[in-house]
């Protein structure tokens, strides 16, 4: 190997470690806040490249349908358990609270789907989508079973990666995209070139870490997602809602899933199933930090990411193969690090 | 007579097929102090977490006149109750200001705008809070934690506060000092429910009081004449007989 | 009922051969995933744990035999003992890097590794890549090649039905008490001497080994193999099998595979062409049907059945108790001794060098206000903290640094203060988990139920011990349904009957209503005149005052007093800790 092919295999290491960073953090985020082990968070970065890809076709992309259709699930939810506890008065207001945002956001999409407008606007359109469709996801699937066991939970997430995995497939078909570069530059820089869609990345992962840390760091909501991760009965005492929590942590993962979707979609062809991986990949990362820490698991992100890299190019066909097996003496790392016996549930 | 801020009647918990409180009633005047006393496993913890909201229970609870029962905790730490429990339930693992700051979320979410006000009211109140405002929650004293525990409910202008076991674990010069602090409170007009196995203390700065046991109210009334009251003392130690005639269902 | 309805299940089972080939294909697949499915059960539903590996577990037993069996020309047979043994080993190490830490790590680690395990299977051209391999040869039985559908048909089920029973066996058997005690918190388990982390550890290989095993079966039935029925889907599958027909019980497995296996196949027939074009559109169903599950029937399809099923009929409870006894000590001896014992959290010293002593045959109370160390003091004579200083003797023998089920193997046995009994069973199985260290059966013989003898006299011994406590009429309800009162007194059965020299209380007066004091005092009174020693940790003076023979009383972490209860009682400065005062 040459020092050309190494850096840029270190560019490309770099370039999804990136990526992983962000699912990291989602992943971390939504088990903080709900104890879900939120498997799909992939298939955010699925949805966000393919409903890109179908907004460049000029044609209504499935998302809008998908949004609609968990909204009126949800809002039929909110009427049955108002309904239950005798409370049959707020159920207009709660119905409306749970349709509007969804079917404005989806209305909007409708109708400026074949406008064939300009890459900026698709991209705030495929945002508003996808992070519509997180709550909802949370809403829907997990709220009413809030209260059950990590094991439960965990299974509602497989169940929901299966059910998303199909609606891509259902909306999107079976063929691959590409989504066009946000630049098309190539910047020389030494022996290599750098590609303006990698600088894009880059500079759009750090902006974004950026934007979270002050987001838990310095706003009142932010620091209460974190008090519920930590405390989830000392915040219901200071008057922070579980499920508010919830769907605040939910609406952040889709958006970073969707934002990430979009950042690779020009780099990486996207499949309807392509998310599980990358989500997974994001998983390995959170896991090297133990599912709490979030420096740790940025350092897990660059270990993937240069192990994926690095792999590809020595063992290309066993690229998976390698990552995956890497979580194996990582988690026996963690095991031995940790000192205190299992606690019960 | 003052006004009623907290009148809950008849109230019953169980936890699976154990009662654990029984047709129990307390009422809360506006502006006083009340304290519940009884042995341990008695069920006072029980009847707090009933009252906030986070044991399921059935009777009656009406705060400021409306019935709260249906709601949520978190509805009605909105409404102006707020618990400390016994265990603090602090946030271990962030600064002592973003523990306060949490402790107004409801009123940040209402577009109160006097937060920063109420932050410089507590720390004025607990000048060490100030002085370690930058430290992590986890890493005070028991004291101190009692202390931002308090501060924290304080931040959310509760009209009714309600402490579970406010000197637990903490030597006797610090019980004195949290204590004073919380007759104190009186005057900045919020009502204040107390439970306590200090019991002599506890009757000293409350105005009117219960005792529970076995998850019965067995005797209330003015806190000056519990303190006096022989049966109160000797029921609490369990001096004399075994108690046989103090169990009267 | 409950034999109707099995009998039923086995002559359907008998008769499906008798239908077309395609029900005795599909009946084939049930039952191989039965057998998957029946691990996860034990694994999931009973333990608390979960795989998404076992459809990889599944492709190591077929793979490892089709490469064996074709490339080398080996015999299944012994090819069926190098993939049983290779998966163990893996199951090994993937319990030994997860098990010890929370309960989501084995799931996350069987996912990575069935996934890498997938994507190899489909790219080592050693294994024939996507396409697989195949011209693998048929089982042979004494010369016998079963290459008939329908006899292969009864040699799965034969294996599976097997596989059931030994699971039930198990499950009924001291190991399988100790099991299905996991789920009520390792700290239960471990006080009666049984390793939690051995138990799961066995429980996760066994899983494991029912993959591999029906896995093999498969590669011989095919006689060919490729990556797709063993890619991480299948594994999610399987998962979806026991939570629809439900993970608690072995006919869950059953249920859910035949459900699924159905649902799949008409489902495959009929979305691609209501949706126009194929793909895996049933994940879409199977994920909103999971997702329904949970909400509206979380247990599964079985807990219905159930329902409708007559009660399991009691327990054999054999004619006379004669499990060896200790010899206890002699009344009066020293027995327990807490010599300077500290405990610190960090910087904060919550038992600052406490010493007594509880001799044997007598009563003692620990007592103090909340927060004063008592229960950290009954935990490091339990074993379950471990002190910073000072040492814990019971008789000659020390026993602080030993594991609470080390210390449990040498006499001391105890109750909880937050009751921790196992709810879904009887009574008298809850008190038989007492007897663990009592008796040695293991797996193999619970498997195989050579142990129905030692578990009669294990019963009669619990009986034994629920009448000396006064509970004889309840042996047989769920644990679950006595009052909290009733649950504390079994607790102490379950205690004495590991036949215990010392029996430490936590607070077990604590929520009693004062009738159901009055009967622990005299259950404890009538324990004291039969020589047995007790420690009793308690905040309710009034309940010691008339019961105990000498009272320890600690405040802030130190003792604060020690004497007779009258002594105690007239003490100011108990009577200070206890008032308090501004």
């Amino acid at each position: 190997m040459d020092s050309t092919i190494f850096l840029l295999l270190a560019q490309d290491a770099l370039t999804n470690g990136a990526i992983y960073i962000l699912l990291a953090l989602a992943t971390i985020l939504i088990f903080g806040v709900t104890r879900i082990i939120f498997i799909p968070q992939g298939e955010f970065v699925a949805f966000g490249a393919l409903t890109l890809a179908t907004l460049q076709m000029g044609e209504v992309p499935g998302t809008v349908w998908l949004v609609v259709a968990l909204a009126v699930v949800a809002a039929i939810m909110e009427a049955y358990r108002l309904l239950r506890m005798g409370v049959s008065r707020e159920i207009p207001a709660a119905v409306a609270r749970t349709l509007a945002p969804p079917l404005v956001v989806s209305g909007i999409a409708y109708v400026c789907a074949p406008l064939n407008l300009n890459l900026g606007w698709q991209v705030l359109l495929t945002v508003m989508l996808v992070t519509t469709l997180g709550p909802l996801v949370y809403r829907v699937a997990f709220r009413p079973i809030a209260d059950t066991s990590v094991l439960n939970l965990l299974i509602a997430a497989v169940a929901v990666h299966f059910a998303l995995v199909g609606l891509a497939l259902l909306f999107f078909g079976a063929e691959g995209f590409r989504t066009p570069a946000f630049s098309e530059a190539q910047i020389p820089l030494g022996v290599l070139t750098v590609s303006g869609q990698s600088i894009w990345v880059y500079v759009m992962s750090i902006a974004f870490i950026g934007l979270l840390a002050y987001f838990f760091g310095r706003t009142m909501y932010g620091k209460a997602l974190r008090a519920v991760a930590f405390n989830r009965n000392g915040a219901r005492l200071v008057g922070i809602s579980p499920s508010l929590a919830g769907t605040l942590a939910f609406a952040l993962a889709a958006l970073i899933g969707c934002l990430s979707g979009i950042l690779i979609g020009p780099i990486t062809t996207i499949y309807y199933d392509s998310g599980f991986l990358i989500g997974l990949k994001g998983f390995a990362s959170a896991i090297v930090g133990g599912l709490a820490s979030y420096p740790m698991a940025a350092g897990g992100a660059l270990l993937v990411g240069i192990t994926e890299s690095y792999s590809s190019f020595w063992l290309s066909a066993y690229k998976d193969v390698v990552v995956f097996t890497l979580i194996i003496p990582v988690l026996l790392w963690l095991s031995l690090r940790s000192v205190h016996f299992e606690e019960e549930e | 007579m003052s006004e009623r801020l907290l009148a809950v009647s008849d109230l019953n918990v169980r936890y699976g097929k154990v009662e654990a409180i029984y047709k129990a009633s307390i009422n809360v005047d506006r502006g006083t102090i009340v304290s519940v006393i009884g042995p341990n496993g008695a069920g006072k913890t029980t009847l707090l977490n009933a009252i906030m909201g986070v044991l399921p229970s059935q009777g009656g609870i009406e705060f400021c006149g409306a019935n709260i029962g249906r709601l949520t905790t978190e509805q009605r730490v909105a409404k102006g109750m707020c618990l400390v429990p016994e265990s603090r339930e602090l946030f271990a693992q962030m600064s002592v200001a973003d523990n306060l700051e949490l402790g107004a979320f409801t009123r940040y979410r209402r577009g109160d705008k006097g937060i920063k006000q109420s932050l410089d009211e507590v720390y004025e109140l607990f000048p060490r809070l100030l002085e370690r405002r930058t430290q992590l929650a986890g890493s005070l004293s028991g004291g101190e934690r009692q202390m931002l525990a308090l501060g924290r409910a304080l931040m959310s202008k509760p009209t009714l506060l309600m402490l579970d076991e406010p000197s637990l674990g903490l030597a006797p010069l610090i019980v004195k000092e949290i204590l004073h602090n919380i007759s104190n409170l009186r005057s900045t007009g919020v009502s204040i429910l107390l439970i306590e196995q200090n019991a002599r203390a506890a009757l000293q700065i409350s105005d009117y009081g219960y005792v529970l046991e076995n998850g019965d109210i067995a005797m209330e009334g003015l806190s000056k004449e519990l303190a006096n009251d022989p049966k109160v003392i000797e029921s609490y130690l369990g001096m004399g007989g075994a108690g046989q005639d103090r169990d009267k269902k | 009922m409950r034999r109707v309805g099995l009998i039923a299940f086995l002559a359907l089972v008998a008769m499906i051969p008798l239908s077309p080939p395609f029900y005795v294909t599909m009946g084939s697949y049930i039952g191989l995933y039965t057998m998957v499915a029946l691990g996860l059960v034990l694994l999931t539903g009973v333990t608390g744990l979960t795989s998404f590996g076992q459809a990889a577990f599944m492709g190591l037993g077929a793979y490892t035999s089709a490469v064996l069996t074709t490339t080398l020309s080996w015999s299944p047979w012994l090819a069926l003992v190098i993939a049983l043994l290779l998966t163990i080993g893996v199951a090994l190490v993937l319990g030994a890097v997860t098990l010890r830490m929370g309960g989501h790590y084995l799931p996350l680690a069987t996912m990575s590794w069935g996934i890498s395990l997938f994507f190899l299977f489909g790219s080592l051209p050693e294994l024939g890549g996507q396409t697989g391999l195949s011209d693998i040869p048929a089982l042979a039985i004494a010369g016998v090649e079963l290459r008939d559908e329908r006899i292969y048909y009864y040699l799965i089920w034969l294996v599976c039905l097997a596989a059931m029973w030994g699971t039930v066996n198990l499950l009924d058997s001291r190991e399988g008490r100790a099991i299905r005690a996991l789920k009520g918190g390792l700290h239960m388990a471990e006080a009666f001497g049984a390793s939690g982390l051995r138990l799961k550890m066995v429980v996760f290989v066994y899983s494991a080994v029912l993959g591999c095993l029906a896995g093999w079966l498969y590669a011989h039935m095919q006689r060919f193999v490729n990556p797709s029925p063993f890619g991480i889907n299948v594994g999610i599958e399987f998962l979806f099998m026991i939570t629809i027909g439900g993970a608690g019980s072995i006919w869950g497995s059953v249920i859910g595979a035949t459900l699924v296996s159905f649902l799949k196949t008409a489902l495959q027939g009929i979305l691609p062409k209501i949706i126009g074009h194929t793909g895996n559109f049933e994940t879409i169903i199977f994920g909103i049907m999971i997702l329904m599950v949970l909400q509206w029937m979380r247990g599964g399809i079985w807990v219905f059945v159930e329902r409708f099923l007559p009660p399991k009929p009691n327990k054999d409870v054999g004619e006379a108790s004669d499990l060896p006894v200790r010899t206890q000590p002699r009344r009066g001896e020293p027995l327990l001794r807490v010599d300077g014992i500290r405990k610190e959290f960090g910087g904060l010293v919550a038992v600052k060098n406490v010493s007594f002593e509880v001799a044997a045959g007598e009563i003692v109370g620990l007592i103090g206000p909340n927060g004063a160390g008592k229960s950290t003091t009954f935990n490091l004579i339990s074993g379950e903290l471990p002190r910073t200083d000072g040492n814990v003797y019971l008789g000659a023998e020390k026993i602080s640094g030993l594991r609470p089920s080390r210390i449990a193997r040498r006499g001391l046995s105890r109750t909880f203060q937050h009751v921790k009994l196992i709810p879904g069973m009887t009574v008298i199985e809850n008190v038989m988990l007492g007897a663990y260290l009592r008796t040695n059966e293991g797996f193999f013989s619970a498997g195989f139920r050579l142990n129905r003898t030692m578990e009669k006299r294990v019963a009669a011994e619990a009986a034994r011990q629920l009448k000396r406590v006064g509970l004889e009429e309840s042996m047989h309800v769920p644990a679950g349904s006595l009052p909290l009162g009733k649950q504390r007194i079994v607790e102490i059965a379950r205690a004495l009957c590991s036949d215990p020299i010392l029996l430490l209380l936590d607070e077990p007066a604590a929520g009693l209503r004062y009738k159901e004091k009055q009967e622990l005092a005299r259950l404890l009174e009538q324990l004291r005149s039969e020589g047995m020693t007790v420690l009793i940790v308690e905040h309710d003076m009034e309940f010691l005052m008339n019961l105990v023979d000498r009272i320890v009383v600690m405040e802030f972490g130190k003792k604060l007093a020690e004497g007779l209860p009258h002594e105690i009682r007239s003490n100011p400065e108990v009577l200070e800790a206890y008032l308090g005062g501004v």
